[in-house]
């Protein structure tokens, strides 16, 4: 390092106008993007967390591998179609497979509060193990820490996935191109509505699922077709539209989708309405967004449909020929509106 | 699902659309009074599909927006109290007092939570005998009922830890304010088809004939929304003045007599200040003097605090209907959901976030 580099060492900016994080820096919107762009980008300077994927796409020389992280603090840990562990296992597994790769290899990490019920924590890793074998990822290397009592939430989950690369395709927003078809794999806003139901205690008449599952099956499905895949994104915080709109704008392309081609079930569009949410941007674990050349659209949509998570996949809309970043809707009615990445949380309304 | 796809349905939409077109042989000015409404008309583009001549001003009727600085102060305050858990409906959380904003006390370790029903909060008193609960009241007349019977319901247990702050508003007043200003120009009105389920509309016949403005009682779907502005242009048109009920499925011309009774029960009508616009006779409820003790107001000795609102932020125009949000030179600029300078850019029933939200491209296209 030279001593111009020692003085040139970047301080991180500070966030403008909040003193201290707020839930809306996890939100999955606005609020996290600025966050990531102000302080942690900038800090960790390199082309690889400047990509701003899923995942990172690595150059071993002999290989390509394809790396990501999460963390997993759900509230209940159990809800009605999954579990903290379930949703650490195949979440880091997706955001690999994001990037176009097989997921290989995950790392646990465990962080434990003093007091929780052994038998819960068995349940977990139960769960875990359990969803490794169907995501065909194996758990290699893991870490177990113990707080106090008070200083934690029973259980909270990191997990690091490595995923091989077996193509020669950059699958990332600076290749999708005008005319892309945007496909979407699957009906949307089911493991929010399911959270939320299970927080607020409301009982549906039927019960609403997560929709929590794998998805590298589908896109290695697309990839080994042949299918030109020029990104993907899955559609978890901030639901589809942040996906839609994150990729708008790192690929400086318009985007416009078909309010009448968005697959929600019945049962998930009454309980957004009840709490006065868009299921647009309802957290999804098992969904995700793929642009592909629209001539190749109806066969990739054949391959989404054959997997089980996949049955409802759909062509949302099409990225246009000029590019400001912005999504738009085209509604039932014809009208037109902007779709634009929340501050934070969607919050329920007074009335 | 059933009682809305049959009033999202796009044919219906189009055909009382294209009537309102053949209808209308004059400019006319209507504002649609509820938060709820704009929030619709935005989303669904409703704007988009009425004519030229018919233009659609924003109403006062989003609570959040018009809970004024002083009060939203008086919360921060009582929140960041260590012995107090504040409990609130979600959309206030994000409205920028002074200084902060209730994600901030949050943040610095305030007990802030979002509630769906104010009985809830009465259930979080239950649970925590030690620490004081504390709801905040706001709306309009349609959440007034709920959180009166919490009071009813937390005296009846004998609660000493729970009380409200109170930021209630009434319609009828703020109607009555906007068409007696020398900037009117709202020639009919949809009124708030929430409010009439609890209040009914007999208090918009006086209205509407001392002022002759049509008024006509509107639910919040698209085909509720384009029915209403149908019945008002049709009136404007024939040179008539009438209430009408156009939510007849919901609202009786009494409204809830349960719910009305209630609201006389554990409030009384009192002069209010609204964000942006300032007092407003008669417009708003305060806890009874027989309630005092659930008052928050009296119990935490916030009285004194006062508050300044930004110079540059038009919400008060915006909120008469005098100026468009886009009109703002602050718009989508400085003020911004992120850094709201307004609170009718804070809740998403605010114009300015609507606008922000759906429409932002009409502004920048015509700079």
């Amino acid at each position: 390092m030279t001593s111009s580099d020692d003085f040139n060492l970047k301080c991180p900016v500070p966030i403008d106008d909040q003193e201290r994080i707020g839930l809306a820096h996890g939100g999955g919107g606005r609020a996290m993007n600025r966050l990531l762009e102000r302080l942690i980008v900038p800090a960790f300077d390199n082309p690889h967390l400047a990509a701003r994927h899923d995942g990172a796409v690595l150059d071993l020389g002999t290989a390509r591998i394809a790396m990501s992280t999460d963390s997993y603090v759900v509230r209940p840990m159990f809800f009605p179609g999954g579990d903290i562990g379930k949703l650490a296992v195949y979440g880091t597994a997706n955001d690999v497979a994001m990037c176009g790769a097989r997921p290989r290899y995950l790392s646990v990490g465990l962080v434990l509060e003093e007091g929780t019920p052994i038998a819960t924590l068995e349940r977990v890793v139960e769960s875990i193990r359990t969803a490794a074998a169907r995501a065909g990822v194996q758990i290699v290397t893991g870490d177990t820490k113990v707080v106090d009592r008070g200083k934690g939430d029973q259980i909270f989950i990191n997990t690091t996935g490595v995923g091989s690369i077996e193509h020669e395709r950059s699958i990332l927003p600076s290749s999708v191109r005008p005319g892309d078809a945007v496909l979407l794999s699957g009906d949307i806003g089911r493991h929010g509505m399911a959270i939320m139901a299970v927080r607020e205690g409301l009982a549906f008449e039927s019960e609403i699922e997560s929709d929590c599952a794998p998805l590298a099956g589908m896109v290695l499905g697309m990839l080994e077709d042949g299918i030109d895949v020029h990104c993907l994104r899955d559609c978890t915080r901030g639901g589809v539209v942040s996906a839609l709109v994150e990729i708008a704008q790192a690929a400086h392309c318009d985007i416009q989708i078909e309010e009448c081609a968005v697959p929600v079930r019945a049962d998930v569009a009454a309980a957004c309405e009840i709490f006065g949410l868009d299921p647009l941007y309802v957290a999804n674990e098992g969904r995700f967004v793929a642009f592909v050349p629209a001539d190749q659209a109806d066969r990739a949509l054949a391959i989404l449909r054959r997997d089980p998570a996949g049955a409802d996949a759909a062509l949302l809309g099409l990225v246009g020929k000029s590019g400001h970043g912005r999504v738009t809707l085209r509604s039932a009615l014809s009208t037109t509106r902007i779709l634009d990445m929340l501050n934070g949380e969607q919050l329920p309304r007074i009335c | 699902m059933k009682y809305v796809d049959e009033y999202r349905d796009p044919d219906r939409v189009r055909k009382i659309a294209a009537g309102i077109a053949g209808m209308a042989t004059r400019p006319w000015t209507i504002m649609e009074v509820c938060g709820g409404q704009t929030h619709s008309i935005v989303r669904f583009g409703l704007d988009e599909l009425l004519p030229r001549t018919v233009e659609l001003v924003h109403g006062p009727g989003c609570p959040v927006c018009v809970t004024p600085l002083e009060l939203i102060d008086k919360a921060l305050a009582i929140a960041a109290r260590p012995d107090v858990i504040f409990c609130s409906f979600g959309d206030m959380l994000r409205v920028p007092g002074s200084h902060a904003d209730l994600f901030s006390v949050k943040a610095r370790g305030g007990d802030v939570r979002i509630l769906y029903s104010p009985l809830d909060a009465l259930k979080v008193a239950l649970e925590n005998p030690e620490r004081q609960v504390v709801f905040f009241a706001v709306g309009f007349e349609t959440t007034a009922p709920a959180n009166a019977l919490a009071v009813v319901q937390a005296q009846r247990a004998g609660l000493k830890n729970f009380s409200l702050l109170v930021s209630h508003v009434r319609v009828p007043p703020a109607i009555e304010a906007i068409l007696s200003s020398k900037e009117n120009r709202v020639q009919g009105f949809l009124a708030a088809g929430h409010v009439c389920t609890v209040m009914g509309y007999e208090e918009y016949f006086d209205l509407c004939r001392r002022f002759r403005t049509p008024i006509v009682v509107t639910g919040f779907e698209p085909v509720d929304i384009l029915q209403g502005i149908s019945l008002c242009v049709q009136q404007l048109e024939q040179g008539r003045h009438a209430v009408e009920n156009q939510y007849s499925r919901v609202v009786r011309r009494e409204g809830s007599l349960e719910g009305r009774a209630l609201i006389e029960q554990v409030f009384e009508v009192t002069d209010r200040a609204w964000r942006g616009i300032g007092i407003i006779p008669n417009s708003g409820y305060r806890v009874a003097p027989s309630f005092a003790s659930f008052d928050a107001e009296q119990r935490f000795d916030v009285g004194e605090i006062r508050a300044e609102e930004c110079a540059d932020c038009l919400s008060g125009l915006v909120l008469q209907g005098v100026k468009k949000p886009t009109q703002c030179p602050a718009f989508g600029g400085r003020c911004t959901p992120e850094t709201p300078l307004g609170a009718t850019m804070v809740s998403t029933e605010g114009a300015c976030a609507a606008y922000y939200q759906y429409k932002r491209h009409q502004s920048e296209a015509t700079p």
